[in-house]
């Protein structure tokens, strides 16, 4: 006998009586969910900047200190000023140490806390760079931000087969007496626009 | 007219017998019919905590039969009626008479409070008073809400205490965290049940109480023993006693 | 090996690392309050994800092979271990074919059950924990006393003398945000050195045939996105029915954990990376067993949030290590003495059932009713010390005679009264350590009753 039929086997033979799905309760929805989500953007220790115009992005990334003092800028959103990093020409991961800034866009936020989900196909060849890179800036459309993470796996799609992620500030950790430390392995900073 | 039963837990009518008198006082100044059944000793539930139920399901038996035939059952002590309301099942099984007595059996505030609807507490009590939540009593028989949960706070024990004249009721650090007596964890780990002992009489302390009560003797004989270990400024006493010196209506 | 009492009462004896203890998991246990009060259908989340994993629960085989088949179709390779040796030597066995000598592992529990690193290290490949917690203890060769924060027992000054004799950081470094700048440097030329990641998996998602890994610190994204390997372990009670459903458990589980509303990284893998293979282990060590019982399939539902540490009073004032089993506190106390009865029999003891537990945990067992099943359990099983079964009889015996009853009370209260020292043997001398011993009032209630009713 395999393991596989073992496992299942012991857990079929285990089985509790059949339980229904339980109903799902209505998530919470804000007045003003944009707000909402910069609001929960700042508290996860991420910093949120409204663009209201999408032409505006390379003043906004300016506006942006850790663009400021970067070398080595890489970015999945084309035709960006500021972009200096040939990523199509990178052939291992392991190059991508030394970005400084990756911007990446995001297909949709959550309001409640701050997320951007970000799917594979937004990361590139690499899907690293995200964090590897010592900063990080998403973008994500005024238009997808919604209200909780319910009414977010409601409108996203996973692809499959594929990666995908929800980023929520920058890389935190407490472990050491409960101090909150900014920047742990990945970024040590999260800029998030909200674009349009 | 419904037919009471008094239920006085066997380390209150051991050690701390004015408390069961001062619960009967108060059914009686109720104009409510009570009794108490002589046949009674213990719910049982020392044997079950220590995981003993064959020891535990003849007392839990015997309780039935003593005080089957009463409308209501009433027991200053949060911990012996979570016993019976919530833990017979699993002793006993799904049974009709351990769900009709678990229904019956109440604990003395929720009794006030839901059964009786007592609505006004004439009395006078002047101290600053701290107020221990027991944890049987809290998050088995829901006396309270628990500072855990999320949603519209109630309190059916500080309902009855706030409504004495002069009473200050204060306001804790940790409002129900638990005492650390636990039945037999008291001697089992007599090291932490101390120190989470000790930590509630700081807290009380700190907030300026002068009476530490509940509605559980068993938290209050453990606070009590530590605080007269160390001469610590707090008496301890049940909410019946604090209660029985008012009238209710 | 002693038992939780033991080791609790020495923890305690150092007064004031007990306060700093308790007073820094209190903490956590707060933040999660003010982040479940942000969210005012809390409850009803609560009863939601309770429900997901009873369901899930009661057609688990069903719901793993529909992952099995859809993670396949994704071109991930899913393997199978009856216990936690099989499932180390799947592993080993994955590594050794790519010829893996150095592995960057984010936190797994399972991982620790199995006795993985100690297994692969004996075998000549370096694994590297790359949660700051986790490395924190790895470095001190020590296990982690929190689920969710390692070194929670750890000051900062003794991290820093760590790090000084390990790293080589310099000598006095106590500032928490220096130490994690040193370990973020060290760790990410383990990052890049690595040939495979190895995680751990939060959610299994049957219905599209991936998983999700939650961090804070981007650790198992670092660790598995360099490399072209990543071999992820899952416990057979980790898949859920549908990617939807994470809304409900993502909603709940950081809040609970660390009072955040979400971690910082919340990925989905749903298939290899370029050019590269991903493995997942489904284990069941025991949890079948688990399954099969009515008092403890509960258990399962757990997404090991870690709040029912934080809230157990005993738990803060004794640390992981005052408990026997890998997870201490009040769900190591159930799941523990489930793997191995007589090593972990004081567990389900080391709780004074207050419930605080049951009232945090976002799936919502109700751990502290398992483990007074528990001690029913371990009592039927011959692991509850004779003595006490002996003196339960005793008093069992005494308590269904009301006359016998009356009579061993009055001795006891005139004991009380006239021979203290006599009180004090046995349980009364425990008890009277530390606390005043019970009045022994003249009459009893009955007594007063009989005279005057």
């Amino acid at each position: 006998m395999t393991g596989r039929d073992a496992v299942l086997g012991a857990l079929r033979r285990a089985a509790p009586p059949a339980v229904a799905r339980p109903a799902e309760p209505a998530g919470v929805a804000y007045p003003d969910p944009v707000a909402k989500f910069l609001e929960s953007v700042q508290g996860v220790g991420g910093m949120g900047v409204r663009v209201t115009d999408p032409a505006g992005l390379d003043a906004a990334l300016e506006g942006l200190e850790a663009v400021r003092a970067a070398r080595l800028v890489a970015s999945l959103i084309p035709g960006l000023r500021r972009a200096n990093v040939n990523l199509d020409a990178v052939q291992d991961p392991h190059e991508l140490e030394g970005i400084d800034v990756a911007v990446v866009p995001g297909e949709l936020g959550v309001a409640e806390n701050g997320a951007v989900w970000v799917p594979g196909r937004n990361l590139g060849p690499h899907r690293a760079v995200f964090v590897v890179a010592q900063h990080l800036v998403l973008t994500v459309p005024a238009r997808s931000i919604v209200h909780n993470m319910q009414e977010a796996y409601g409108r996203l799609t996973l692809e499959r087969p594929g990666y995908g992620l929800f980023i929520s500030g920058p890389s935190k950790t407490a472990d050491i007496e409960q101090a909150l430390v900014i920047g742990a392995h990945g970024a040590r900073s999260c800029a998030v626009l909200v674009v349009g | 007219m419904p037919k009471v039963g008094l239920f006085i837990p066997c380390y209150v009518d051991q050690f701390y017998p004015a408390v069961g008198l001062a619960t009967l006082r108060i059914l009686r100044q109720l104009g409510l019919e009570v009794e108490y059944p002589r046949e009674q000793t213990c719910c049982g539930q020392p044997m079950a905590n220590s995981g003993c139920a064959a020891e535990a399901r003849p007392l839990a038996e015997r309780f039935l039969r003593v005080f089957g035939g009463y409308d209501h059952v009433v027991a200053p002590s949060g911990s012996c009626v979570s016993m019976v309301r919530t833990h017979y099942r699993e002793l006993l099984g799904e049974r009709p008479d351990v769900a009709a007595v678990g229904a019956r059996t109440y604990e003395l505030c929720e009794y006030l409070a839901d059964v009786v609807g007592v609505r006004e507490v004439d009395g006078e009590f002047r101290r600053r008073v701290g107020l221990h939540h027991g944890c049987h009593g809290l998050r088995e028989l829901r006396l309270a809400r628990s500072s855990e949960m999320v949603g519209p706070p109630f309190d059916k024990v500080r309902g009855l205490l706030r409504q004495l004249r002069g009473i200050e009721l204060v306001e804790l650090q940790r409002p129900d965290e638990c005492c650390g007596f636990g039945g037999t964890f008291a001697v089992a780990e007599e090291a932490v049940s101390c120190f989470m002992g000790r930590d509630r009489l700081a807290d009380h302390q700190r907030a300026g109480a002068e009476v530490v009560t509940g509605v559980d003797m068993s938290c209050l004989m453990h606070l009590d023993g530590l605080a007269r270990r160390e001469a610590r400024p707090l008496q301890v006493m049940h909410v019946a006693e604090i209660l029985s010196r008012a009238r209710l209506a | 090996m002693n038992g939780h009492p033991e080791n609790a009462a020495r923890f305690v004896a150092d007064a004031e690392r007990t306060h700093w203890h308790d007073t820094a998991v209190w903490s956590v246990r707060q933040k999660r309050d003010r982040a479940a009060w942000t969210v005012p259908e809390w409850e009803e989340l609560r009863e939601a994800a309770a429900g997901i994993k009873a369901h899930t629960l009661s057609r688990l085989a069903d719901y793993l092979e529909e992952f099995e088949r859809n993670a396949t179709a994704n071109g991930i390779r899913v393997h199978w271990a009856r216990d936690g040796a099989e499932h180390n030597a799947i592993v080993h066995g994955i590594l050794e074919r790519h010829r893996v000598t150095r592995v960057a592992k984010s936190k797994s529990m399972l991982t620790e059950e199995c006795h993985l690193n100690p297994y692969l290290e004996a075998r000549g490949i370096e694994v590297v924990d790359t949660d700051l917690g986790e490395r924190i203890v790895q470095l001190a060769q020590e296990p982690p006393s929190h689920i969710v924060m390692p070194a929670i027992h750890r000051k900062r000054e003794e991290i820093g003398e760590l790090f000084h004799r390990t790293i080589g950081t310099e000598r006095g470094l106590t500032d928490p945000t220096r130490l994690t700048e040193a370990a973020r440097l060290h760790l990410r030329e383990k990052f890049l050195a690595a040939q495979a990641g190895l995680t751990g998996v939060n959610f299994a998602l049957a219905d599209t045939g991936g998983f999700v890994v939650v961090t804070n610190e981007g650790n198992a994204d670092m660790g598995t996105s360099l490399p072209p390997l990543h071999i992820a372990s899952m416990g057979v009670e980790k898949v859920i029915p549908r990617a939807r459903d994470l809304g409900i458990f993502l909603r709940v589980l950081a809040r609970s954990a660390t009072g955040q509303p979400v971690s910082s990284y919340t990925t989905h893998f749903h298939g290899p990376i370029r050019g590269g293979e991903l493995h997942v282990v489904v284990v069941d060590n025991g949890r079948s067993a688990s399954l099969a019982s009515p008092a403890f399939r509960r258990s399962l539902s757990c997404i090991r949030c870690g709040a029912c540490l934080n809230t157990c009073p005993v738990y803060r004032r004794s640390g992981g290590y005052s408990y026997t089993y890998l997870i201490p506190g009040p769900i190591g106390s159930v799941l523990g003495p489930q793997r191995d009865a007589r090593a972990n029999a004081s567990l389900p003891f080391a709780s004074s059932l207050c419930g605080s537990c049951s009232d945090v945990c976002p799936v919502k067992i109700d751990v502290h009713h398992e483990l007074l099943a528990l001690r029913g359990a371990l009592a039927e099983h011959g692991q509850v010390a004779a003595g006490k079964r002996l003196s339960m009889w005793f008093l069992g015996f005494l308590l269904r005679r009301p006359a016998l009853y009356e009579l061993a009370g009055r001795m006891a209260r005139l004991v009380l009264r006239r021979l203290p020292a006599l009180a004090r043997l046995g349980p009364g001398g425990v008890w009277a350590r530390q606390r005043e011993l019970p009045p022994a009032p003249a009459e009893s209630f009955r007594e007063m009753m009989r005279r005057q009713p």
